[in-house]
């Protein structure tokens, strides 16, 4: 980053702007995030409401995407059980990297309702997968899993895909949540490594 | 048609089932034998029964209580037919040669109970993983990944 | 064992043996509507033999019943049919007041009718959506769904969620209609759909090439439909004229004035068409209803908190969106239900696919599944 701080500077005015291709690819990132729609019930139908005319989700330039090998973001909306679970786990392996999960809804999360006294669910994605954001509710709003995703883009602004290589917080952009927040959250914390 | 016409007819076309047929709730319930459970069931078919609403079974402790809802459109009444099966190697006739509805019905019950159904043409289970144990809607089937919730009220 | 590896052999026009080609479609298929998969056998294009399996979205919901009180089994039934929330709400508190013998108030049994109508319109603009997406016409999905968006904001204002409503309750519903000019507004909605309606008939059921993807695609007939117990639209389709709200005579329903839409052929352009023009009648239903409802309590305000009822069991039905929807209870006199059964529409719908696929393309099968409009929360329950 020092080198190419350095450039931009002796080329201070000219149209030109230098930059290696982690740094581009991690600007970029956050800017166009497809998102797998992994809706298996409920939650389903408002993430299908989310990409719809009323909300809009297009304009964060999310777009739904049902293919693993087109992805960046598997947004897990709704109930995980046993028998479901091993599809679940090969549609992620099939998502090329950098790759990342948002649990949408308490099912995805815990289990939520379905906790207690079920045999077959898995209670929340995070027992097979690593999430980067969750989402509550049942079902979240539309707005809520928005939110969310506009969180997941200032937590990729920390990050690099070069696994060395970590922004820092001053050079983030601001996003329109931190408008509305006053300021932005600390990043999260280490662990949360895209594997 | 009314429940009590229903009986007057049953008992008018088979004497033999009359008195195996009572009310509770506002709904005919006939009780059969397991063995004779087919014979009844086509019995039902030929009086009119042409819709098989689904079928289940109730785990009474130490027996199995299959219950088929039955329902025809040119009388329009609906009724059950219930027959116990023995909690042990619990086996009954299939009714899907009278009704096909019974097919998927069938095969729920086997997944969820155990209940084996002679004469059914595609015995598997069905929302189960095959691999699973155990049979859950038993009242004595034990999981360990399962987490019984406390009672709170 | 699964049909994957039981592969037929084909013999091709020239004389050449092969081997059939077996597809998996799903459990995570976009055009599956939620979590089905299909294992599709195929000669050429053309599908020899369908099979779905469910089950991936298996809860266990009877199961958890079993250790829940009455009360605290509605917020289950909400997650059935994700669709249609309302219905089996309603469908289970039928069930619950047959057997502990509740009466509702009048006022309380209209706010259910006119909330399950509503539900009717917007379960059914899901459907029609997803038949228009899966022919490749996305437009009418954007059409549909701006319709059912807004009977979400309708109910979101009446019971505070968009999608589970936990609003029919033992004994009447959980609130009154709000007085911010609620009942005006869905006034004004039941108003404009009928324009709304024929505007999507003709941008999408004259279209020429909705008629050739659907036309003559998945005949069912009557007597097939009748035997395989499909209910709801899909028999209608095919033209049996069976609707519990008319030949049960449920609630409130005979007080009111409607048709049954009825298909002749069979296909899924009839079943698509049949669910469009249900919601002509729900909007006459709703209404009637919105003239003829009196004041007075939603709900029966003597109940207990705990329910008890006496030892028996009971069965009750409604006319869901997708067919006749039941649940059967079984009380042994404690707080808990001994057994809850639920008798889902979609998963009676569901079994016809490896009947109608068959002869048809891949592309058709979609079309098929479609047209049975399978919720799977209720399939799998």
């Amino acid at each position: 980053m020092a080198l190419v701080d350095r450039l931009a500077k002796s080329l201070d005015g000219a149209p030109v702007l230098l930059t290696s291709v982690d740094a581009l690819i991690d600007w970029s990132l956050g800017h166009s995030l497809w998102a797998m729609p992994m809706g298996t019930a409920c939650c389903a139908m408002e993430l299908i409401a989310a990409s719809f005319s009323k909300f809009d989700f297009d304009r964060h330039g999310t777009f739904p995407r049902p293919d693993p090998r087109h992805v960046d973001v598997m947004v897990m909306a709704g109930t995980i059980t046993r028998k479901m679970q091993p599809a679940i786990k090969r549609l992620y392996e099939q998502m090329p990297d950098p790759k990342f999960v948002v649990a949408m809804g308490n099912c995805a999360i815990s289990g939520g309702i379905f906790f207690y006294d079920s045999y077959s669910v898995v209670r929340g994605v995070d027992e097979f997968l690593p999430v980067d954001v969750y989402i509550a509710g049942c079902p979240p709003r539309p707005e809520s899993l928005q939110d969310g995703v506009l969180q997941l883009r200032e937590l990729l602004a920390t990050r690099s895909i070069d696994p060395a290589k970590r922004y820092p917080k001053e050079l983030l952009l601001p996003t329109p949540s931190d408008e509305r927040r006053g300021e932005a959250k600390p990043a999260e914390g280490e662990d949360g490594e895209p594997a | 048609m009314k429940i009590e016409e229903l009986r007057e007819h049953l008992c008018e076309r088979h004497p033999d089932l009359c008195p195996l047929f009572s009310l509770e709730f506002g709904d005919g319930i006939l009780v059969v034998d397991a063995e004779k459970l087919h014979d009844a069931a086509s019995d039902l078919c030929d009086l009119g029964f042409d819709l098989l609403g689904w079928c289940t079974a109730v785990d009474r402790g130490t027996f199995f209580e299959m219950v088929y809802r039955l329902r025809s459109r040119t009388m329009q009444v609906g009724m059950f037919l219930k027959c116990q099966v023995p909690r042990e190697s619990p086996s009954i006739a299939s009714l899907t040669d009278l009704w096909p509805a019974a097919n998927w019905h069938e095969r729920e019950v086997y997944d969820l109970f155990g209940i084996t159904f002679e004469g059914h043409p595609d015995l598997r289970r069905m929302f189960l993983p095959d691999d699973w144990p155990g049979h859950p809607l038993r009242k004595d089937y034990a999981d360990d990944r399962m987490i019984r919730r406390p009672d709170y009220f | 064992m699964l049909e994957i590896e039981n592969r037929e052999t084909i013999t091709c026009e020239d004389g050449r043996q092969a081997e059939e080609l077996v597809l998996n479609v799903g459990p995570s298929h976009p055009s599956t509507h939620g979590v089905c998969r299909v294992i599709a056998h195929l000669d050429g294009e053309v599908v020899t033999k369908a099979e779905p399996v469910i089950g991936y979205l298996h809860r266990g919901i009877e199961k958890m019943a079993e250790n829940r009180t009455y009360l605290q089994v509605i917020p289950l039934t909400d997650r059935l049919d994700y669709v249609g929330s309302m219905y089996a709400n309603w469908a289970y508190c039928r069930a619950l007041e047959r057997l502990a013998g509740m009466l509702v108030p009048e006022r309380g049994e209209y706010l259910r009718v006119i909330t399950c109508e509503l539900q009717r319109i917007a379960s059914h603009m899901m459907s029609l959506g997803s038949t228009g997406a899966d022919t490749g016409a996305f437009t009418l999905f954007v059409y549909a769904f701006d319709v059912r968006e807004r009977v979400v904001e309708l109910f979101e204002r009446l019971c505070g969620s968009r999608l589970t409503y936990n609003f029919v309750r033992p004994g009447g519903v959980s609130r009154d209609m709000p007085d911010d000019g609620w009942t005006d507004d869905v006034r004004a909605f039941v108003k404009g759909l009928p324009k709304q309606l024929a505007e999507m008939d003709s941008l999408f059921f004259a279209n020429v090439i909705a008629k050739g993807r659907l036309k003559g695609v998945g005949v069912l007939d009557p007597e097939k439909a009748v035997a395989l117990g499909a209910t709801g639209p899909v028999a209608r389709g095919s033209g049996v004229d069976w609707d519990l709200r008319r030949d049960d005579a449920y609630s409130l329903y005979p007080r009111f004035e409607f048709d049954v839409p009825l298909g002749s052929n069979g296909d899924a352009y009839d079943r698509a068409r049949v669910r469009l023009f249900e919601c002509y009648e729900s909007a006459r239903i709703l209404e009637q209803a919105l003239d003829q409802i009196p004041d007075g309590a939603v709900v029966d305000e003597t109940l207990p908190r705990l329910i008890t009822p006496r030892v028996g069991e009971a069965y009750d039905h409604i006319e869901s969106a997708r067919g006749s929807l039941g649940v059967f209870l079984v009380s042994d006199g404690g707080p808990k239900p001994y057994r809850m059964k639920v008798r889902s529409p979609a998963f009676c719908n569901l079994s016809l696919l490896s009947e109608l696929a068959p002869g048809h393309t891949l592309s058709d099968l979609i079309v098929i599944l479609g047209s049975l409009d399978p919720v799977f929360g209720e399939v799998d329950r």
